[in-house]
C-alpha cells in the first residue's frame, strides 16, 4: 500500500542493543539466585543429612553430599524412633494425621460451602451479623478459646479423641472457608440461580446440581488450603488429643526434642522430611492453585 | 512542510507474532494524524513504538529530524495521554502535572509558569489542589492532557483518550482537543476506533489493518475515494452498499440493469478494465423523489424495511438481488411495501476489482 | 389459595439450617469462649476453673512475672524485626520478580515452598542449620575462618534472632506473593506515564507504585501481625523457649500456665492480654477499611 522504501537506513535502527550481561541483569539475576539458594538450602541440607550415617555427620559438614547413601535413618524415623517410652517412630503419628485430616477436610468444606452458599444466595435476616462475628473470630488468638473448647469437648465426651480434634479443625476452618465460598458463589452469575429456582429447584437441589458442579476450582483451592493447614497444625493436636492420638507434627517434635539418648540427627532430619512431605507434595503439584488459595485466603482473611 | 515524525521500515514482533510489518509513515509539523482501525490491528502498538515504550524489532523512528529509535521515552520530545488516564492517584492534580518536571530538575518558577499555562488552557485551575479520585472522568482526562502539555513538547500522542467517557462528554472533549490543536499548532497522533472522532479531528487519517497502513489520506479522500473494499466498508455509517457485476464497454452490468460509468474517474489505468467488479455506493449518495430525474442511473425498488433515526430515515430495499440501503430525510414519509424510484450518479460511486478488491 | 402467611421463622428454613454451624461457632465458640476466658481471668482458677473473684490479681501477678516480661520483650523484638524484614524482603522480591524475568515460576516456587511447611518442621530444620557443632558455624570454620561464631540458639542474648531467621525463611514468601499480586494489579499505563515523564524506576516505586498499593500493604500488615502474635509452634520446636527462658513468647506462656503449671487463671489473664494486643491492631484497621464507607460488602 503505502510503500516509500527509500535509501538504506543509517544510524540507530532496530532493537536497542542490550548486553545480556548488563549491570541491571547481573544485579537482578544475581540477587534472585542468591536468595533462591538461601531458601532452597534448608531443604537440601535436610535431604543430605537424612541420607548420611551418624559417623559421617560428625566428621563432615552439613552441606556436603553423602559419601555413603543410607536409608536406615528413614526406616528408623518411620517405625523405630522413640518418643519417651514408646518406640513406634512416626508411623503412628502419620496414620493419626491421616485420620484427622481426611474427615476434617471433608466436614469443614461441606459445612463451609453450604454456609457460603446460604450467605450468597439465600440471605436471611441477621445472616450478615453472624458472618461478621465469624470473620472477626478469625483474628482472635487461639489461646483465648483454648480452654473453653476443652470444657465443651469434655461435656460431649470428645476430649482427647480424634473426633474432638476433627470438630476443632472444622470450627477454626470455618471463617476462611466460608469467606472463600461466599465470595466465589457471589461471583457466579445470579441468573443461573434464578433460572434454577424458576425450574422449581430448592435450596439443596440448586446447591448440589448447579453450584457444586460449577465450583470445582474453588473446591480444589479449599482442599489444598485445608489439607496443608490441618496437616501442619501443632497446637490443637497437642491440646486436644491424648498421646495415643497425637498427630504427626506432635510426634515429630517429641522424637526430635526428646531429651533421652544420643541425638541422631540423620533420623531427626528424615523424620522432619517425612512430616513435611504431604504439604510439600501438594504444594509442588498444585503450584498456581496453591498460590491462589493463599492469596485468596490471606487477602481477605 | 517539514516532517515532525518519520517512521521508516518499522517492524515489531512479540515473540513469533508480527504485529507491525515494514511500516512507513511521515507526519508533518503541526499535523493532526489519526490512526484508525479495528481492535487488535496494532494502533496502540505503533503509538507505543513512537513513544519508546516498546522496543522496535526493526527500522527507525525519527522525531524532529532526530533519530530516536534507541532514545528513552522522556528524551523523545513527546507527551502521551492514555485511555485509562494513568494519573498518579496519590498526588494532587498539581503534583501530577509537576512530577515529571521536578524530576527533570526544572527551576521552580518555570514549573509554576508551565502549570499555570496548562491549567489555563485546559480550564482546570480550580482543580489543582484536588486528587484524581475527586475528579470526574472528563476532568481527569483534561489533567492527563495537561500532563502532556506541561512537558512543552512538539509531539502529542493520544491512545483512545475519550473512549472511557460517555457520548456527550466525548463530543465536548473532542471539540476541545480540536481547539487545543488550533491553538498550540503542534503535531498530534491520535489513536481511535471511532470514525466520527477520526473524521472530525484529523488532517489526515491512516487506516490500519493487520499491522499495516491500508490508506493514508485526508478524511475527504478516505471517505470519497477509499483505496479498497475494506476501507470503503470500514468508513461510513451506515456502511456502503455493494453491488456485484461486470464492467463491459464502459458500463457496469448487473443482470438486466446496466449503469453507465461516464462520470467515474478511474485510477491508475485511466479507463475501464473489463471484467468482474464490485460497485460501492454510499446510502447518503442515493437520491429519491424529484432529484432522481437528474441522475444518470435510476431504478425502481420496493421498500422492505424502514429505520427512522430522527434526523434521517434509512430505507432497506433490494437492487438486482443485493441488499441496498438508502438514507432519506427524516421528514420523508415512506411505508413498507411502497414503490420507490432511486437514482445515483456513478461519479460518486467506487469501483473495486472483484478479485484484488482494489479500487479501479 | 391459602391466606395464612407462613411463619417468619420458617421462611428460608433450609438456609437457616445450613447456617447453624456458623451461628453456633460464632456465638458459642468465638463470642462465648472469648467472654468466658476474659471473665475467668478475674478469678483464681488453678487446676480447674472456678468462679472465685480476685479482681486484677492475675494481671498484677502476670506483669510481675519475669517469664511473661521476657515473653513480651521477645514478642516485641521478634515482631518488629519480622515485620520490617518480611515487608522489605517480600516487596523487593516481588519487585524483582515483576521485572519480566525468565524462570519466574521456578523462582517463585522456591521462595514460597517454606510457607507450605509447618512451623514444627521449620523450627527443626533451622535448629539443625544453626547447630554450632555441625551447622553453618562449623562449615564456615571449615573454610578456614577459625574464629567465626554463629550460634544464636545457644546464646541467650541473641537466641530470638535465631528464631527470627526461621520465621523470615518461612513467611517472606507469603508477603512476596501478596505484593506481587498487588504489583500485577496496577494499571500498566501508570508505568508508561512515569516513563514518559522520565521518572527513574526506583522513584516510580516509592512515589507512585507503593502509595497505590496501600490496601495491599494494610491487609498484609494485618495478616503478618496476627501471625506474629500467635507464634508458638516455631518456638516449641526450635528452642523450646530456651536457652533458659530466653525465647519464651506469650502464646507459650499461656499454654504452659494452662496445661503444665495448672495455673489456669494466669493462662486466662495472659491470653486476654494477647486478645487486647490483636484488638488494638484489628479494630482500627476494620474501622478504616469497612467502617467509613459502606460501598463494599
Ligand atoms: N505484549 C504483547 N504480547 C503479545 N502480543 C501482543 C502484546 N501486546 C499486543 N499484542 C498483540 O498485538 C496486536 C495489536 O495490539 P494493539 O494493542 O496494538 O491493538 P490496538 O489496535 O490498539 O487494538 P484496540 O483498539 O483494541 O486497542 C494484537 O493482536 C495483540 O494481541
Ligand atoms: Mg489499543
Amino acid at each position: 500500500m503505502i510503500d516509500t522504501t527509500s535509501a538504506p537506513l543509517t544510524g540507530p535502527q532496530g532493537p536497542k542493543p542490550r548486553k545480556p550481561f548488563s549491570r541491571r541483569n547481573i544485579f537482578l539475576y544475581g540477587t534472585l539466585i542468591t536468595i533462591a539458594l538461601f531458601y532452597a538450602l534448608p531443604l537440601y541440607v535436610m535431604f543430605v543429612t537424612s541420607l548420611k550415617g551418624m559417623p559421617e555427620i560428625r566428621l563432615g559438614n552439613v552441606f556436603s553430599p553423602p559419601l555413603e547413601v543410607t536409608f536406615q535413618p528413614w526406616v528408623k524415623a518411620w517405625s523405630e524412633a522413640c518418643t519417651g517410652l514408646t518406640c513406634n517412630g512416626l508411623s503412628t503419628g502419620f496414620w493419626n494425621s491421616v485420620q484427622i485430616t481426611i474427615p476434617s477436610v471433608i466436614l469443614s468444606i461441606i459445612i463451609a460451602s453450604v454456609n457460603g452458599y446460604a450467605l450468597s444466595n439465600w440471605k436471611f435476616k441477621g445472616a450478615d451479623a453472624f458472618f461478621t462475628i465469624l470473620i472477626f473470630g478469625a483474628f482472635i488468638p487461639y489461646q483465648v478459646m483454648l480452654y473453653p473448647i476443652v470444657i465443651m469437648l469434655r461435656e460431649v465426651g470428645l476430649y482427647g479423641s480424634l473426633g474432638g480434634l476433627v470438630l476443632v479443625h472444622t470450627v477454626f476452618g470455618m471463617p476462611i472457608l466460608t469467606l472463600l465460598f461466599r465470595n466465589y458463589f457471589t461471583s457466579l452469575p445470579e441468573e443461573l440461580f434464578k433460572a434454577a429456582r424458576v425450574d422449581g429447584a430448592g435450596f439443596w437441589a440448586i446447591y448440589a446440581k448447579v453450584m457444586v458442579p460449577m465450583s470445582l476450582p474453588i473446591f480444589t483451592v479449599a482442599v489444598i488450603l485445608q489439607v496443608t493447614g490441618i496437616w501442619n497444625d501443632f497446637l490443637f493436636g497437642v491440646v486436644y488429643t491424648s498421646p495415643d492420638n497425637y498427630p504427626m507434627t506432635v510426634s515429630l517434635n517429641n522424637i526430635v526434642n526428646s531429651t533421652q539418648g544420643v541425638k541422631e540427627y540423620n533420623v531427626n532430619m528424615a523424620a522432619t522430611i517425612l512430616t513435611g512431605l504431604v504439604p510439600l507434595s501438594i504444594y509442588f503439584v498444585s503450584g498456581r492453585l496453591f498460590v491462589r488459595g493463599i492469596a485468596a485466603g490471606a487477602v481477605k482473611g | 512542510m517539514q516532517n515532525s515524525v518519520e517512521i521508516k521500515n518499522l517492524d515489531l514482533q512479540f515473540g513469533a507474532v508480527k504485529v507491525l510489518q515494514n511500516l512507513n509513515l511521515e507526519i508533518g509539523k503541526g499535523e493532526f494524524l489519526v490512526l484508525l482501525g479495528s481492535s487488535g490491528c496494532g494502533k496502540s502498538t505503533l503509538l507505543n513504538c513512537i513513544a519508546g515504550l516498546l522496543d522496535v524489532s526493526g527500522g527507525q523512528i525519527h522525531i524532529n529530524d532526530r533519530n530516536v529509535t534507541w532514545a528513552e521515552p522522556s528524551d523523545r520530545g513527546i507527551g502521551m495521554v492514555f485511555q485509562s488516564y494513568a494519573l498518579y492517584p496519590q498526588m494532587t492534580v498539581e503534583g501530577n502535572l509537576s512530577f515529571g518536571l521536578k524530576n527533570a530538575k526544572l527551576p521552580k518558577p518555570e514549573i509554576a509558569k508551565r502549570i499555570k499555562h496548562a491549567s489555563e488552557v485546559l480550564q482546570i485551575e480550580p482543580l489543582l489542589k484536588r486528587k484524581p479520585a475527586a475528579l470526574s472522568g472528563g476532568q481527569r482526562q483534561r489533567v492527563a492532557i495537561g500532563r502532556a502539555l506541561v512537558r512543552d513538547v512538539d509531539v502529542f500522542l493520544f491512545d483512545e483518550p475519550l473512549s472511557n467517557l460517555d457520548a456527550k462528554l466525548r463530543a465536548d472533549l473532542r471539540v476541545e482537543i480540536k481547539r487545543l490543536h488550533h491553538k498550540l499548532q503542534n503535531t498530534m497522533i491520535y489513536v481511535t476506533h471511532d470514525q466520527i472522532e477520526a473524521m472530525t479531528l484529523a488532517d489526515r487519517i491512516a487506516i490500519m489493518r493487520g499491522g499495516q497502513i491500508m490508506q493514508l489520506g485526508s478524511p475527504d479522500e478516505i471517505y470519497g475515494q477509499p483505496i479498497n473494499k475494506y476501507v470503503a466498508d470500514f468508513i461510513g455509517s451506515p456502511s456502503m452498499n455493494f453491488l456485484e457485476g461486470n464492467i463491459k464497454n464502459g458500463t457496469f452490468e448487473m443482470g438486466e440493469l446496466s449503469i453507465p460509468l461516464d462520470g467515474y474517474e478511474f485510477g491508475d489505468t485511466g479507463a475501464a478494465t473489463e471484467g468482474a467488479a464490485t460497485m460501492g455506493i454510499r446510502p447518503e449518495h442515493v437520491v429519491t423523489g424529484e432529484l432522481v430525474e437528474s441522475t444518470p442511473f435510476q431504478v425502481d425498488v420496493e421498500v422492505n424495511l424502514i429505520e427512522p433515526t430522527g434526523s434521517d430515515t434509512l430505507v432497506d430495499c433490494e437492487v438486482a438481488g443485493h441488499h441496498f440501503r438508502v438514507r432519506m430525510d427524516g421528514q420523508s414519509r415512506v411505508s413498507v411495501g411502497e414503490k420507490l424510484r432511486l437514482g445515483f450518479a456513478p461519479a460518486r460511486a467506487s469501483l473495486f476489482d472483484a478479485k484484488t478488491e482494489l479500487r479501479l | 389459595m391459602s391466606s395464612t402467611r407462613p411463619n417468619q421463622l420458617f421462611r428460608n428454613i433450609s438456609s437457616k439450617i445450613a447456617a447453624i454451624p456458623m451461628i453456633v461457632t460464632a456465638l458459642f465458640v468465638f463470642v462465648g469462649g472469648t467472654i468466658w476466658t476474659v471473665v475467668y481471668s478475674f478469678t483464681n482458677s488453678g487446676l480447674l476453673p472456678r468462679l472465685q473473684w480476685v479482681g486484677l490479681d492475675q494481671y498484677e501477678r502476670l506483669w510481675a512475672t519475669r517469664k511473661w516480661l521476657i515473653s513480651i520483650e521477645n514478642l516485641a523484638i521478634y515482631g518488629l524485626c519480622m515485620l520490617v524484614l518480611v515487608f522489605v524482603i517480600g516487596f523487593i522480591l516481588a519487585a524483582l520478580i515483576d521485572q519480566k524475568i525468565r524462570f519466574e515460576d521456578t523462582i517463585r516456587t522456591v521462595i514460597l515452598y517454606p510457607y507450605a511447611l509447618s512451623f514444627v518442621v521449620t523450627g527443626l530444620v533451622w535448629q539443625w542449620m544453626l547447630n554450632p557443632e555441625f551447622g553453618v558455624q562449623k562449615v564456615v570454620r571449615g573454610w578456614g575462618w577459625e574464629s567465626f561464631t554463629f550460634d544464636p540458639l545457644y546464646s541467650a542474648d541473641i537466641a530470638i534472632y535465631g528464631v527470627l531467621i526461621a520465621g523470615i525463611w518461612q513467611g517472606s514468601g507469603l508477603v512476596m506473593v501478596l505484593m506481587l499480586a498487588g504489583l500485577r494489579g496496577i494499571d500498566q499505563d501508570v508505568w508508561k506515564a512515569s516513563r514518559v515523564d522520565g521518572i527513574p524506576t526506583w522513584k516510580a516505586y516509592i512515589f507512585v507504585i507503593i502509595p497505590m498499593m496501600r490496601p495491599v500493604f494494610v491487609t498484609t500488615l494485618v495478616i503478618v501481625v496476627t501471625g506474629i502474635v500467635k507464634i508458638y509452634d516455631l518456638i516449641v520446636a526450635q528452642t523450646g523457649g530456651g536457652p533458659g527462658i530466653s525465647t519464651e513468647v506469650p502464646a507459650k506462656y499461656v499454654y504452659d500456665m494452662m496445661f503444665q503449671a495448672n495455673n489456669l487463671g494466669q493462662g486466662f489473664a495472659a491470653s486476654t492480654m494477647m486478645l487486647v494486643t490483636v484488638a488494638l491492631i484489628v479494630i482500627p484497621w476494620a474501622i478504616l477499611e469497612f467502617g467509613g464507607s459502606k460501598h463494599r460488602d
